[in-house]
């Protein structure tokens, strides 16, 4: 009996120790990877901290080390950027854009997600499929032909002509990740709630929308993300400085021909990315559920 | 508080018939189990009553109205699912009284059915809780409650204790039966388990391929199966079939099982067995009456020898399996007086309760 016992235990004890060791070079090779990739992915935000906090003549001498500041910490490039450019207005108006455009993609994308994804009718598909197809033209295409139609609605330097056209590249996309985030909730739950005596819109806005807010808080962060950082549309259709939103505003106010004002450039840069790091910091959590969901059953 | 009735109704899934033509009624506050093997359309038919599923052709009434084209809200039913379908974003209280809310029904009242039929349950404590934060066997009890306090005409089951472990399956289903004893209502039941159909309905409705094969009270299911199906599917372990001859001899007709077994047939039974003699059928004889040599009821031209393959013992009782005609049998026998494997074995046919099948229809003679 205990003779038996040994020699089943001494193989097993190899096994874990092996099991162990296995996974200990797995850490490693991660902590390698993710350690470069940290690196590689935070040495622009640490170059643009470090820019935006010297004067203007430490960044314009070529002899100093870029990489740290020698001449002291100053907070005037931030202080220009502020009273001295169109900013401010920039970064009104993409708040107001921002704000619209993402009222009109959540609106639009969880109502057609829903009626894509759980009402089954004739075509729905085949409209499915289409609106996924939409999203693979790419902005750098589409704008030629909305020039035409921003015109014609007389939308030209406007930025309300920004609030129509970015839900374009929005709206696709947001409908099809809260299809896929409809689609994953059970069908039993639209049942009990019919026999409950739901209608559709309360079904909508009872049950699928608190229980798919993960999926709407990402598709939210998306189309937030998408008119924050739009570059094409307003380059292609803006061009006076009270319309202007902060992508291009910053860059065209602050490079004039050859000279560009690597301080201001880099604070406003900053600035701008801010309101996009404050809302992932808090909803990480919630986009990264969102995106996941429907991987898994359950 | 209505009975159910289904005449001549049908559904087809594009080319797939699931449910083909069946009638059933289902009177006032009477517990009906409808219960066959996956795909035997018994769920479709459910869903039918609850209206998520459009009626092919044919009527459904409940309370004597027609519901065919009323949707799931206007039927005045409640249903309970497999997966319990609770609203994980709710608490047990706002689970159970959604519909209520739906309604419009007043606070007060809302607070006072919901708390009734928590009381009924027993989990008035889990009230508070999300259902994320419940137990299957509780959370099936908070479905259950939604459907109490609903107070509707009919309760409608669709496999509701698949999900829960062997022991709280049990418990559960003396949970459900206790409270149909206390709430009554007409209750249909979808099952595949034969003995949740047994121990909780009134009648049980055999389906298979879409049909209903036999409707009845589970003891007359269980003692005159009208189909081979029916007698192979209700009763565990499952009746033992095994091909025969039907032969006259001196004494009056015997089934002709194997060479050396020949069973004789009741006088009760022999005048209905008259036009088969001579015929091959199949032998229909449950487990539980093969036995060892029992004083009471010996018959000494009812037993046979076998020698035994497998032995079970259960504790109560053993199995024992045997082969007889190229057919494994199965024998439930007295622990005591079990042979082991590979052994010879005196065994005891209890011909009263043997059937005769006619293996071209499939019919229990």
């Amino acid at each position: 009996m205990t003779a038996t016992a040994v020699a089943t235990a001494a193989p097993r004890r190899r096994a874990t120790s092996s099991l162990r060791r296995n996974r200990r070079w797995a850490l490693i090779v991660s902590y390698v990877f993710l350690v470069l990739f940290a690196i590689f992915f935070l040495t622009p935000p640490y170059y643009m901290i470090v820019t935006s906090l010297k004067s203007d003549a430490e960044v314009a001498h070529m002899a100093t080390n870029p990489w740290i500041i020698a001449d002291g910490i100053t907070l005037d490039q931030y202080k220009l950027l502020f009273t001295q450019s169109d900013f401010l207005i920039y970064f009104k108006n993409t708040v107001v854009v921002t704000l619209c455009v993402v009222a009109i993609t959540m609106v639009v994308s969880v109502l057609a997600a829903f009626s894509l994804g759980r009402m089954k009718f004739w075509g729905s598909g085949v409209l499915a499929a289409g609106i996924f197809l939409t999203y693979l033209v790419p902005d750098t295409l589409l704008f030629i032909p909305l020039f035409q139609i921003v015109r014609a609605l007389g939308l030209l330097n406007s930025y309300w002509g920004m609030v129509l056209v970015y839900p374009t590249l929005t709206v696709p996309f947001c409908t099809w990740i809260m299809i896929g985030y409809f689609q994953s909730i059970p069908k039993e739950l639209d049942e009990a709630a019919l026999i409950d005596g739901a209608g559709h819109m309360q079904m909508l806005t009872k049950i699928f929308i608190p229980v798919a807010l993960p999926g709407i808080i990402a598709a939210t962060i998306f189309a937030f993300t998408v008119s924050w950082a739009a570059f094409v549309y307003p380059m292609a259709f803006l061009y006076s400085s009270d319309q202007q939103v902060l992508t291009v505003g910053t860059v065209t106010s602050l490079i004039r021909a050859d000279v560009y004002k690597w301080g201001m450039l880099m604070a406003g840069a900053l600035v701008a990315a801010a309101p996009p790091l404050v809302i992932y910091a808090f909803l990480m959590d919630y986009y990264i559920a969102g995106l996941t969901a429907g991987a898994t059953k359950g | 508080m209505a009975d159910v009735a289904l005449r001549h109704v049908v559904k087809r899934f594009d080319d797939v018939e699931a449910v083909r033509a069946i009638d059933l009624d289902i009177p006032n506050n009477e517990f009906v189990v409808l219960v066959g093997p996956s795909g035997c359309g018994k769920s479709t038919t459910l869903r039918m009553i609850a209206g998520l599923e459009e009626v092919t052709a044919g009527d459904i009434y409940i309370g004597g109205e027609l519901v065919n084209d009323l949707p799931p809200k206007d039927r005045d039913i409640a249903m309970v699912f497999q997966n319990y379908a609770l609203y994980p974003h709710m608490t047990a209280f706002e689970n159970m009284s959604f519909g209520l809310r739906l309604r419009k029904v007043a606070k007060t009242e809302i607070r006072a059915r919901v708390e009734q039929a928590a009381r009924i349950l027993d989990i008035t404590d889990l009230l508070d809780r999300r259902p994320r934060a419940l137990s299957g066997g509780q959370r099936q009890r908070v479905a259950m409650g939604r459907a109490i306090v609903r107070n509707p005409k009919v309760f409608l089951f669709d496999e509701p204790l698949s999900n829960l472990d062997a022991k709280l399956r049990v418990q559960m289903r003396t949970e459900i039966k206790r409270v149909h004893q206390k709430v009554k209502t007409t209750t249909v039941y979808v099952t595949h388990d034969q003995v949740e159909a047994m121990t909780l309905a009134d009648r049980v409705v055999v389906m298979n391929n879409g049909r209903i094969e036999q409707i009845g009270a589970p003891q007359e299911l269980y003692h005159h199966p009208k189909t081979r199906f029916v007698a192979g599917f209700i009763g565990s372990p499952a009746m033992n079939f095994i091909p025969c001859r039907l032969e006259q001899n001196g004494a009056g007709p015997v089934v002709r099982v194997s060479d050396a077994i020949a069973l004789p047939v009741p006088a009760t039974h022999a005048a209905r067995y008259r036009s088969v003699v001579g015929r091959e059928l199949i032998l229909g004889l449950r487990p539980e009456h093969i036995t060892e040599p029992r004083r009471s009821e010996r018959n000494e031209r009812c037993e046979f020898s076998v020698i035994i393959d497998v032995v079970e013992p259960l504790g109560m009782e053993t199995m024992v399996f045997f082969t007889v005609n190229g057919q494994e049998v199965c024998g439930r026998i007295d622990p005591a007086s079990a042979k082991g494997p590979g052994e010879a074995m005196l065994l005891h046919a209890n011909v009263d309760h043997m059937h005769l099948i006619d293996p071209d229809t499939q019919m229990v003679l």
